[in-house]
């Protein structure tokens, strides 16, 4: 029997400390994943309000995307996103440096971003839906009863409340987004895998940088976790009395999930 | 408007599907009238009273309230059309309605649940709302829980609550369905209270309830609902001591 030789320095050393290049890759993954689930949230939303519209056309629209984005691979998707123009209309959506506003960004960050901003939209759709499905009827007739119009009422009133409901679920969706983006290396972005993965090839030590880049996954989604819980404690003010609320709710959370309450 | 009637329902017709829940109800009310709507569940009671603010719509016949015709606006050249959301709403902001389960929206402090429709609806500032709102509270005797969420009252006290939130925009008409049927018995009270008060006040309301002592006590007529139809109205002397109609008789000798 060969024993497996694993190179506890050079994991360590992919480590402590990562490098520029890993930090780098480290902060795109999570730049990415911000911004995608973002643009998946606002995606999200105005799917699961056309699904509520009077107008067929809109609601067809929604399912239409709900359905393809949710039963197709994201990988597939990104490939597409990233070179379905020139290949089927011969110009490039995403030219290798694209120029937007001040910022001049990677053509493939761009693509990929955009590429899980959708996908996630398709997920995020659902998820709200369920939300304002879980409010109660009464919370839209109590609005309308005293004379407040669809839209105010929606925003002021029932979509608060969905909120509470689609926070957990958003939480995981999250999760997944962090890891999700090394889907990216596909299109050679160099997030965290592909970094990872670019190591690996030039000192065939898959082992040490695949454990290692785990561990990287797993710091971010950590983090993720406190930050999530802290959210939604926030969120659930409204099940406490307000006359106890005092101090910093961020503080506070913090300490008790470190101090184990 | 050629009466002075705040309520003029005349000939309502509403059917869900198959089953035709009001056949033909005529109620007119008057300014500062008391009106307790009875009768068995099934009877079309709280139907009835939901079309009273377009919560449901009507099949035919025609709803009058405060000079509105209650889903409907004018069109062009004189005509009726069908009412725009926008004006619906402008219609229903003048009539109060409390629900059996109060509805308050449980993500606001009392204070804020009274505030909102007379800020966000009416466009009046934060200090003149938040002012009305506390003369409010002090009305339903509940200045203490101003900041409180809702899940932390009891249900009389949220639907007082609920109350000084439809009194805040200043309606011309008081609708209660069954205010008091989600409630526990020993709150029951405070909230009749509050009603009764509003009636002394002069505020016109319409009252589905099955609370015989304060349809006996505080109105001036009584409205017997059965079978999607009023079967018999009057006073309440007349209601509760000489009913002229069988199943009448047999609600009343349930119920009492």
């Amino acid at each position: 029997m060969i024993a497996i030789a694993f190179d506890w320095s050079t994991f360590w050393g992919y480590l402590l400390p990562p490098d520029e290049l890993t930090r780098n890759a480290l902060y795109l993954t999570l730049g990415i994943s911000v911004v995608a689930q973002c643009f998946g949230v606002l995606f999200g939303l105005i799917s699961a309000l056309m699904q509520r519209s009077k107008f067929r056309v809109l609601r067809l629209i929604s399912g239409t995307y709900v359905w393809f984005f949710r039963g197709t691979p994201v990988i597939v998707q990104i490939f597409f996103i990233y070179f379905g123009a020139n290949l089927f209309l011969g110009f490039d959506l995403f030219p290798r440096d694209a120029n937007i506003l001040w910022f001049s960004i990677n053509g493939a960050v761009l693509a990929g971003t955009v590429a899980l901003s959708i996908n996630e939209g398709a997920y995020m759709s659902e998820i709200v839906r369920a939300g304002i499905a879980a409010v109660d009827r009464g919370q839209m007739e109590a609005a309308k009863t005293v004379g407040m119009r669809q839209t105010l009422a929606m925003r002021r009133i029932v979509l608060p409340q969905a909120a509470r409901v689609i926070l957990p679920p958003l939480g995981n969706e999250f999760n997944n987004m962090l890891k999700t983006t090394s889907l990216l290396a596909f299109i050679s972005v160099r997030e965290l895998f592909q970094d990872a993965e670019i190591r690996y090839s030039s000192s065939f030590k898959p082992a040490e940088y695949f454990a290692g880049v785990a561990v990287l996954y797993l710091f971010l989604t950590t983090l993720w976790g406190f930050v999530q819980k802290a959210i939604e404690h926030k969120f659930s003010e409204s099940d406490r009395d307000a006359t106890m609320e005092s101090g910093n709710w961020a503080r506070r959370n913090l300490g008790r999930l470190i101090g184990g309450h | 408007m050629d009466n002075d009637y705040i309520v003029d329902a005349v000939d309502v017709h509403k059917r869900f599907g198959k089953v035709e829940v009001l056949k033909g109800v005529t109620l007119q009310v008057s300014l500062r009238e008391v009106v307790c709507i009875i009768g068995a569940s099934g009877s079309g009671k709280t139907t009835f009273l939901r079309t009273l603010n377009a919560l449901e719509s009507i099949d035919s016949g025609s709803i009058t309230v405060h000079g509105h015709r209650v889903g409907f606006q004018d069109g062009k050249n004189g005509t009726l059309v069908k009412a725009s959301e926008k004006h619906l709403a402008a219609v229903r902001s003048e009539i109060g309605f409390v629900f059996q389960r109060f509805n308050l929206w449980p993500h606001m402090t009392a204070l804020e649940n009274i505030i909102e429709a007379p800020m966000r609806v009416r466009g009046v500032s934060r200090d003149e709302a938040v002012a009305t709102a506390e003369d409010l509270l002090a009305r339903v005797q509940l200045s203490d829980k101003r900041d409180v969420y809702p899940g932390r009252l009891s249900g009389g006290q949220q639907q007082r609550v609920a109350i000084a939130r439809s009194l805040a925009m200043k309606p011309a008409l008081m609708l209660f369905d069954e205010p008091t049927s989600a409630l526990d018995p020993e709150t029951i009270g405070e909230v009749l209270d509050v009603m009764k008060e509003l009636a002394l006040g002069g505020m016109t309301m319409v009252c589905v309830t099955h609370e015989m002592g304060f349809a006996r006590e505080v109105s001036d007529r009584v409205v017997m609902m059965d079978g999607g139809v009023i079967i018999e109205e009057g006073t309440p002397e007349h209601f509760f001591t000489n009913p002229t109609h069988e199943r009448t008789r047999q609600f009343l000798s349930k119920i009492l």
